[in-house]
């Protein structure tokens, strides 16, 4: 797969990095609040999910509250939940079917490192099956520790590079 | 190309035998069906013919972690069974241990443990109806209806510590007594939640849409429900009042005045309504109970089970082995086997626990609701149209974690 | 009213059980594999425990006969429970299927297999239900170890 993040090569002149930095800012800009996430439900942390996608905890103040349930037409991929290994190829497919740019929220301490299921059933992990951006620990975590970690997703987004045209650019 | 990736299930019928068919898949990563069930479905035009369907996808290895737990570590894995109302759980387990014990609950506990049974009983019924309304697009209902489970989480967080999922129940009681105040935001909770039920009641009750899409969809009668297993709201829609805290009361339910709530069709609609008035019925039976609450200790003075105080803990040489044995090799329940069922929001939760007289279960078997109903599930879909299959699927209120355990 | 009940059925079901005890309020009936499914019949026609609750196993694997199935059923006329148990070999972990009476053995019974791997004879449908297909073994017996795991996707890295 190829690499997520972009290094920086050093621009032809100073003008044109001047450019594709403040591209990189307004695309950043964009993309980091108009986030349409694809809640991927299990378990126990989609009752969270539903508390913090409705009153008081709102989502929608950070433009990530439309979910859009088709891998399609979203952007992240937030696992809320237990993943299991009769889940994975699921997952995975799921993952697979998304268009870059994609980000992925490991939701809970079970997505994050399989929690206390550790045994048969459970994957302890969902980074050891698709790559993941921002790990959300709580056992349901609160909605105040996911909108903290929408918020760093965003601040994530809004460094990175964003390649629109070519590799590079 | 990358290699295709396995399929985990099997169905049962990969083509059918009519040319006018087609065989769809929904799920288990869906939307609308409340965590990860898959639903192979023949479908002749809308119409489903056969439906098969799948879970497991959330199956954890509950049984085989509670072998290798003590009696008490091993209740933040009861919780996670059906985890929206994660305190009946506890209850019905620690109730078939208390069993196997043979150990009697304080008045003040038995009391409590009722109430915030009823209390999450709430909780499960409002996220039931919740999602299941807004599935079918009203978005309204299901704010109003979830900014009062807020409360309810926020509520019990002070009482717990947790929101969701709160490993509160002990064996031979609870973790802790009441805080100040807990009872008058209580009673300021159950008055909020009367005006937005009443609000919801408003909004849903005589809506032409919502009765189009609910009566007669989904319908099932007594003897096709109790054949295939149905217990709870369920059974209670189709009209036969049967309801475990009537028929054999358990915990403080024999000295409470309620009623049993009963449909008449076993549609959709009327699993709505039971459930909608069993909440009331449960905001009755909480008022009730506030009122003859005891005052005493909520943990039986056993120590088998009862953790010391921490006072004696740090002075007496008993008290701190006690502490010891307590929590390093589990309470000592004599050997046997219980099987204890409380009428939880789904259904009859049963819990069938055999030990060998260590402080680790030799086996924690729980009788979940939710999977016996999937068994039936089929026959509340088969019939009726692809769309149809999302509301009455929110009817039977498969909760995940229970399902798969 | 349980006890009368209790007591009608062991004396009319005295024949088909070896032994029978109440046991914290429910009526305990041991029974050998083959009178099962007929024992059950009576229950369910005789004395209306029309709510099949549950089937599970115990593995006991230093005895012989290693597996204890256990049923549970509930009367809604009579408001009692009864637990039926009996023992099968690992050699031939066979006991007849309760399909043909209740609706809700299926999955039940599914889910016996996938665990301790006991056969429902007359239940064709045994497909796994908790596991996945192409798990091997049957994690819930007591030689199966608790963190072997049969993952289907390869792991990254």
């Amino acid at each position: 797969m190829a690499a997520r993040t972009i290094p920086i090569h050093p621009a032809p002149s100073s003008a044109f990095e001047y450019l594709t930095t403040k591209k990189d800012e307004l695309v950043g800009w964009a993309r980091k609040f108009s986030i349409f996430p694809y809640p991927f439900v299990t378990a126990c942390c989609a009752m969270e999910f539903m508390s913090v996608s409705s009153t008081p905890y709102d989502t929608d103040r950070f433009g990530a509250a439309l979910p859009r349930f088709s891998p399609r037409q979203s952007d992240l991929l937030m696992v809320v939940g237990t993943l299991t290994h009769k889940q994975a190829p699921v997952l995975r497919k799921v993952y697979e079917q998304m268009c870059e740019p994609k980000w992925v929220m490991a939701f809970g301490a079970c997505a994050t490192s399989g929690g206390f299921y550790q045994n048969y059933a459970a994957v302890a992990g969902i980074d050891k099956i698709i790559p993941v951006d921002i790990y959300v620990p709580g056992c349901p975590p609160r909605p105040e520790t996911v909108i903290d970690g929408i918020m760093k997703l965003q601040d994530l987004i809004a460094r990175s590079r964003h390649p629109i045209l070519t590799a590079d650019f | 190309m990358e290699p295709r990736l396995p399929n985990p299930v099997r169905a049962i019928f990969a083509r059918t035998d009519r040319d006018d068919t087609v065989v769809v898949n929904i799920g288990p990563s869906h939307p609308a069906t409340h965590g990860t069930i898959q639903i192979i479905a023949e479908l002749d035009g809308e119409k489903v013919v056969r439906a098969d369907a799948h879970c497991g996808y959330l199956h954890r290895g509950f049984e085989k972690e509670c072998e290798s737990h003590t009696w008490h570590n091993l209740i933040p894995y009861v919780d996670r069974l059906n985890y929206c109302s994660a305190l009946m759980n506890d209850f019905a387990y620690c109730d078939a241990v208390e069993k196997l014990m043979g150990i009697e609950l304080t008045p003040r506990c038995r009391v409590l443990r009722t109430l915030l049974a009823e209390y999450s009983r709430i909780a499960d019924h409002l996220t039931c109806i919740a999602a299941s309304l807004m599935e079918m697009g009203a978005m309204t209902a299901f704010l109003y209806l979830v900014m009062i489970r807020d409360y309810i989480y926020e509520h019990l967080a002070d009482l717990t510590g947790a929101r969701v999922t709160y490993t509160y129940s002990r064996i031979g009681g609870l973790a802790c007594d009441l805080p100040a105040g807990w009872l008058a935001r209580l009673a300021e909770i159950l008055d909020q939640y009367e005006v937005f039920v009443g609000r919801v009641h408003g909004l849903m009750d005589r809506n032409r849409i919502f009765i189009d899409r609910t009566r007669d969809v989904g319908v099932i009668s007594t003897a096709d429900a109790i054949d295939w297993g149905f217990t709870g709201p369920i059974l209670r829609s189709t009209g036969a009042p049967r309801d475990l805290r009537k028929d054999t009361p358990y915990l403080a339910y024999a000295e409470l005045d309620f009623e049993v709530p009963v449909g008449i069709k076993g549609d959709n609609y009327d699993r709505y309504y039971v459930r909608m008035r069993e909440m009331d019925e449960s905001v009755h039976m909480i008022r009730q109970l506030v009122d003859m609450l005891p005052d005493g200790p909520i943990n039986v003075d056993d120590r088998r089970c009862t953790l010391p105080e921490k006072r004696l803990v740090y002075t007496e040489i008993e008290s701190l082995i006690n502490h010891f044995k307590l929590i390093m090799e589990g309470p000592q329940v004599p050997a046997g086997e219980a099987y204890s069922a409380h009428e939880a929001a789904n259904g009859e939760l049963g819990f069938y626990i055999v030990s060998t007289g260590s402080g680790t279960p030799y086996k924690v078997h729980v009788r979940a609701p939710s999977f016996v109903h999937m068994g039936g599930a089929h026959r509340l879909m088969e019939g009726y149209q692809l769309a149809d299959i999302i509301p009455t699927f929110g009817s039977v209120n498969m909760i995940g974690g229970e399902c798969d355990r | 009213m349980a006890p009368d009940v209790f007591e009608l059925i062991r004396e009319r079901l005295a024949a088909d059980v070896r032994e029978a005890s109440v046991s914290h309020g429910i009526l305990v009936l041991v029974l050998a594999p083959e009178t099962l499914p007929g024992t059950v019949e009576r229950l369910k026609s005789e004395f209306q425990f029309d709510l099949f609750l549950d089937v599970t196993a115990v593995d006991w694997p230093g005895q012989t006969p290693r597996f204890e199935v256990v049923y549970h059923f509930y009367s809604t006329a009579h408001r009692v429970r009864v637990r039926l148990k009996t023992r099968v070999p690992e050699a031939d972990p066979a006991v007849g299927s309760l399909v043909p009476l209740y609706g809700s053995a299926r999955f039940m019974e599914r889910e016996c297999h996938d665990m301790y791997g006991i056969v429902f004879r007359g239940n064709d449908d045994l497909r796994p239900i908790l596991l996945y297909e192409g798990f091997v073994g049957h994690p819930l017996r007591k030689d199966y170890p608790k963190r072997a795991e049969q993952p289907l996707v390869p792991y990254r890295d």
